[in-house]
């Protein structure tokens, strides 16, 4: 286990450090002390190491990742894991706004709560809330997974394209061309592994989440939809 | 971008360490806006006592025998503290308006950045370090304040321009974000009676909450209101004599963290504001929700 005093240290040192680990390296196991808030905690990495930061984060904490596993034992502040690529992130306790945004592939795992836009404009990463999700969440999502084990807030989905939604409470409202659809054994399957993956199995069962996704009525402007724009 | 910081005690213990909790924060939030900073402070006045703290751009000459003269036109006693740019002059709380009147003719150049029974606001363009240190702000004590660190956007970057922006007795307003409207909003608070000191969207914000509550709102509905009628985005926070307020537009884009322990309530645009104040490793952290009013009182 390497520790890192990011107090002492600072954090270009930090990400430096990180982002000297390429492919195959010894030092697979990390463990970042005093985040205190900082901004861009382990962004970038692109190796398979573990990481644990121990407190709360600021701004793009695990920004970016690539193969790493990146554990949070705080809550993470806005933009955790945006545009990751691949990997894990897990946020013990509650993010900000727009969590997981533009990932394109990964698994991001919030133990609390998530704050407005979580997941807007994703291409491809699996996000899984234990909590609740704020409003916004998932505009514009284009591929992937979202899983909310609590409740969503107001205009969910707005403008999705093909991320499926899953949610197991209430739904504040639906974005336009949001819509709810049958949640069919192969969901079902998914639901049951994502849980899994998520930290969330004994949480929830897979049958009771709703599913939601795109009536495919925006893909091209129509001026009859003009309003819904 | 701006940043803010806020701290409502309920510990009187820590009442001695305000200044120094909040210049800590103040300083920690600089990333977030290195043209100006501001602080309001809450440190009450003596029975019967009330504050006005007056800025300068020509100290040396403004405040020169500034205590006697007030003293001779509205009669004692009345104590002044310089403190860099910005002096406080503690007057009998029945001459207050009295006083402000003197002011304007005495020294006509004063700005009044403040009035009331409890209130002091210090602000100055600088990095927040300096402006902390110009005026001691470490060293104050109180029993809640609010402190802003400016990156302008809407109007210049002015001593006049940094915030707290205080537009009633013992109130103020800092912002983070930017009003849309506040052009047609200043018009008819002018019409109401209100005055302006600057083009700042921000003045209005916090003129608005003082019409809200001089026509008789309670501090919640006031800052409710601005949910309806102001257009924009924002992050308010509001200091009164006795309370402390946050409110967030419903889109919410402007970050906000809060944290409270049985010593206190904090307001931090980021979490690292905060993780110097004592028992913020247990205390509830929670980011406030888009179009809601939290406020406390004492």
């Amino acid at each position: 286990m390497q520790t890192f005093d990011l107090e002492a240290m600072g954090l270009r040192a930090l990400n430096a450090t990180l982002h000297g680990l390429k492919g195959q390296t010894n030092q697979t196991a990390w463990e970042i002390v005093n985040p205190k808030g900082a901004h861009a905690i382990a962004a970038g990495v692109d190796a398979p190491v573990d990481i644990t930061v121990r407190g709360s984060t600021g701004y793009y904490c695990a920004g970016m990742n690539k193969l790493a596993t990146i554990r949070v034992k705080g809550s993470a502040g806005p933009g955790v894991a945006e545009n990751m690529m691949s990997g894990t992130v897990i946020v013990d306790g509650d993010a900000s706004q727009y969590a997981g945004a533009t990932g394109r592939g990964g698994l991001l795992v919030i133990k609390g709560n998530a704050s407005s836009r979580c997941g807007i404009s994703m291409k491809g990463i699996d996000i899984v809330v234990h909590g609740n999700i704020g409003h916004m969440s998932c505009f514009m999502a284009q591929t992937g997974n979202m899983v909310v084990l609590g409740d969503a807030g107001d205009a969910l989905g707005d403008s999705l394209y093909e991320a499926r939604l899953f949610v197991r409470g209430s739904v504040k409202s639906l974005g336009a061309d949001c819509v709810e659809k049958e949640l069919r054994p192969e969901h079902i399957a998914l639901l049951t592994d994502l849980l899994k993956r998520g930290e969330a199995e004994g949480k929830a069962k897979p049958s009771e989440f709703k599913r939601y996704g795109s009536a495919r009525k925006l893909y091209t402007f129509n001026v009859d939809n003009a309003a819904a724009y | 971008m701006c940043g803010i910081v806020g701290l409502f005690l309920k510990d009187k213990a820590l009442e001695p360490h305000l200044g120094q909790l909040l210049t800590d924060m103040l300083i920690t939030m600089t990333d977030r806006g290195p043209d100006s900073a501001g602080i309001a402070i809450y440190s009450g006045a003596g029975e019967g006592r009330a504050k006005i703290t007056v800025q300068s751009t020509n100290p040396t000459h403004d405040f020169k025998d500034l205590d006697e003269d007030l003293k001779n036109a509205i009669g004692p006693p009345v104590l002044m503290l310089e403190k860099d740019t910005h002096a406080v002059l503690e007057v009998p709380l029945d001459q207050l308006d009295a006083a402000r009147s003197a002011l304007a003719h005495l020294r006509p150049g004063l700005k009044v950045m403040s009035a009331g029974e409890s209130i002091e606001i210090f602000k100055e363009v600088g990095l927040p370090r300096d402006v902390a240190a110009r005026f001691g702000l470490a060293k104050m004590h109180g029993t809640h304040g609010i402190g802003h660190t400016r990156m302008a956007t809407e109007s210049a970057v002015t001593t006049m321009g940094a915030h707290p922006f205080s537009t009633g007795s013992d109130q103020c307003l800092v912002h983070n974000g930017s009003l849309s409207n506040h052009n047609s909003v200043r018009r008819d608070l002018k019409r109401a009676g209100m005055t302006f000191e600057t083009e700042n969207d921000t003045e209005v914000a916090a003129a608005f909450i003082s019409h809200k509550l001089n026509e008789g709102s309670t501090l919640g509905n006031a800052m409710g209101a601005t949910l309806t009628d102001l257009d924009g985005f924002f992050t308010f926070v509001v200091g009164t004599r006795n309370g402390f307020g946050v409110v967030r537009d419903p889109i919410a884009c402007k970050p906000a963290v809060m944290a409270e322990t049985d010593q206190y309530v904090a307001f931090g645009s980021e979490y690292r504001a905060m993780v110097g104040l004592p028992g913020i490793e247990t205390a509830r952290i929670w980011e406030p929700e888009p179009a809601t009013v939290y406020f406390w009182e004492r």
